[in-house]
């Protein structure tokens, strides 16, 4: 059995962008959970509405807005002036950008949910054992949270994966440049390939079990440690 | 001026509808006390102290170092203590061994360090655990291993928030005999919080006795156990706690005597000649008599002289002065009223206390230097 190229092409594209986009959403996302789950400002609860923002959102409006601020006449479309280019839709980091906005929920919710169910009580214990907030926050904080570090990790890069409508929105369906997997199946089928889109959608179906499999095994071994 | 062998701290703050107004002065060395019922602010007091809560208004110095005023702050991570809470709070993710040395290693240079891991673990029977998670440990285990974690962050002071309370009483006494060897062994001041009067009597040398947000008394332990104006000899387990000196052993009948200032005590026990020993007498567990009584079953008659004496509903507290010139140690004795108007006795008369029932309170030997 043969596959034709090009599924192989979204493949590696689509792992791409969900990689990049768990790495850039654990390293804004943790201290913005961080923050979060510390800070006593009247404010930081509408932060954390916007950041959820998307679960709710149906993805084309997300997708819209996007394209609105990533286009030639968008702040998007300055940034990209930078380069002598004309607009970031339709273009791979285009589509890292929405891809983080999208999946920002997935990562900063299970992360801040561990930095709140540590309490305050170890950040104390390492400030009295002289620890600086910097060292507490990386030797307790971080060890502390890392069952939900890795939920969050394997939320965003499933998410990633998986989504869709804002793809479609901001990136089109250009072969090697945005053309993802989840577009990749919407072709096929529109296309009549039943055979291709049937072994992507499987593969799929096996990738999502494994990852919620894996993720409650994760969760099992975190409780028996007793993190 | 604050001398430089002195605790002082003065905190001033509303939290969450509690007003915290609550200043003492208290020696640099030794165990104190901070004792009061639940919800007097103690712990609160400790925990600005450690700098983990900032009164609004406060000042605190320490050994000389001002570590608050009303212009600084020095915040926990940079002040020189050690703090142990009530629950262990041991790091899950480190061994026992990582959790001890956690403190240790930004505290300073190891050849400045004064007390050692080798130290720790002798003193706190730790050998065994050292290689095990926190996880898997007992609660008295845990908090054995806290307060030695607390310790090896090379504190100048120790700071104890009820460290015993979230145990069972078999694994309080495992523990207890821990922190006594811990305050004959090493040469640092322990603040002590505590809403047990049993753990204060024990280990306490200052007291500082709060209620309601405020300090209402400080000062040794055993001038405040006999201050008729203060609520603890009014409590229905009132006592004293007295220290004297092993002079002899009578091993035929496990007897010593233990000179205390002004007289000698028979006490159940046995101790080398020399040892220093604590022990507890209760109000209740002395009588009076005017005259010496003869062919009696009591051991420990001793003469006194009534310092002062007040009414509470039928029973007379009366402090005592033990020796005949009332220049010893002082006792109190709660007698009924009646017997008091019966046997005419008054303030300043010279009398015997007996005393039905010593306690001996420190297992081991407290070879503490005289200040």
């Amino acid at each position: 059995m043969t596959l034709p190229p090009d599924i192989w092409v979204s493949v590696r594209l689509t792992i791409e962008l969900a990689t990049l986009t768990t790495i850039i959403l654990l390293i804004v996302g943790t201290p913005l959970a961080w923050w979060l789950a510390r800070s006593k400002a009247w404010w930081k609860e509408t932060v954390a509405t916007v950041v959820a923002l998307p679960l709710v959102l149906p993805p084309t409006v997300l997708g819209f807005y996007l394209l609105v601020a990533l286009g030639p006449n968008g702040p998007g479309g300055q940034i990209a002036s930078l380069w002598g280019a004309r607009t970031l839709a339709f273009t791979f980091g285009g589509l890292v950008i929405g891809s983080v906005l999208y999946s920002m929920p997935f990562v900063v919710q299970p992360i801040r949910n561990a930095f709140q169910a540590m309490g305050e009580r170890p950040m104390e214990v390492a400030a009295t054992l002289r620890a600086s907030p910097t060292r507490a926050f990386w030797t307790v904080a971080v060890p502390l949270a890392r069952p939900g570090l890795l939920t969050g990790a394997v939320l965003g890069f499933a998410h990633t994966i998986g989504e869709f409508g804002v793809v479609l929105m901001i990136g089109g369906n250009i072969p090697g440049k945005t053309k993802v997997l989840s577009v990749a199946i919407f072709d096929y089928v529109e296309t009549s390939q039943w055979r291709e889109a049937s072994i992507l959608a499987g593969g799929m179906v096996v990738f999502a079990f494994t990852v919620i499999l894996a993720m409650t095994l994760l969760e099992k071994r975190a409780v028996r440690a007793g993190l | 001026m604050i001398p430089m062998d002195t605790i002082h701290a003065s905190f001033r703050d509303t939290v969450g509808g509690f007003e915290l107004d609550a200043a003492f002065t208290v020696p640099g060395r030794g165990v104190t006390a901070l004792f009061g019922h639940s919800g007097c602010g103690k712990t609160t007091v400790l925990r600005c102290l450690a700098g983990l809560h900032r009164a609004a208004h406060g000042t605190c110095v320490v050994g000389g170092d001002v570590w608050q005023d009303a212009g600084a702050f020095r915040p926990a991570h940079q002040r020189p203590v050690g703090y142990v809470f009530q629950e262990a709070s041991l790091f899950p993710h480190l061994s026992v061994r990582e959790n001890l040395l956690y403190g240790a290693r930004g505290a300073m240079p190891l050849a400045d360090w004064r007390i050692d891991l080798d130290e720790v673990v002798t003193l706190l029977g730790l050998s065994s655990l050292l290689d095990r998670s926190p996880v898997k440990l007992s609660g008295g285990e845990r908090q054995r291993v806290a307060i030695g974690r607390a310790l090896l962050a090379q504190p100048r002071i120790l700071l104890m928030d009820e460290p015993l309370s979230a145990l069972d009483r078999p694994t309080r006494d495992e523990i207890l005999p821990f922190l006594e060897r811990l305050q004959n062994s090493l040469e640092l001041p322990i603040m002590y919080v505590s809403h047990d009067l049993a753990e204060v009597e024990r280990l306490a040398d200052t007291l500082v006795l709060m209620e309601k947000g405020r300090v209402i008394a400080s000062g040794p332990l055993v001038e405040l156990q006999s201050d008729l104006g203060l609520p603890l000899v009014a409590a229905r387990e009132a006592a004293v706690r007295l220290e004297g000196v092993v002079v002899n052993i009578d091993s035929t009948y496990g007897l010593m005597q233990l000179d205390v200032a002004g007289g000698a005590l028979l006490v159940h026990g046995s101790a080398q000649p020399g040892d220093m020993k604590r022990v507890r007498i209760g109000a209740t567990d002395i009588s009076i008599a005017k005259v010496r009584p003869h062919a009696s079953s009591i051991l420990n008659i001793l003469p006194a002289r009534i310092v002062t004496s007040q009414p509470i509903v039928h029973d007379m507290n009366v402090v005592l002065a033990l020796g005949e010139d009332g220049g010893g140690a002082k006792l109190v004795a709660r007698i009924t009223r009646r017997s008091w108007d019966e046997l005419g006795l008054a303030d300043g008369m010279g009398v015997f206390a007996q005393v039905k029932g010593i306690s001996l309170l420190s297992f081991g030997a407290l070879q503490r230097k005289r200040p």
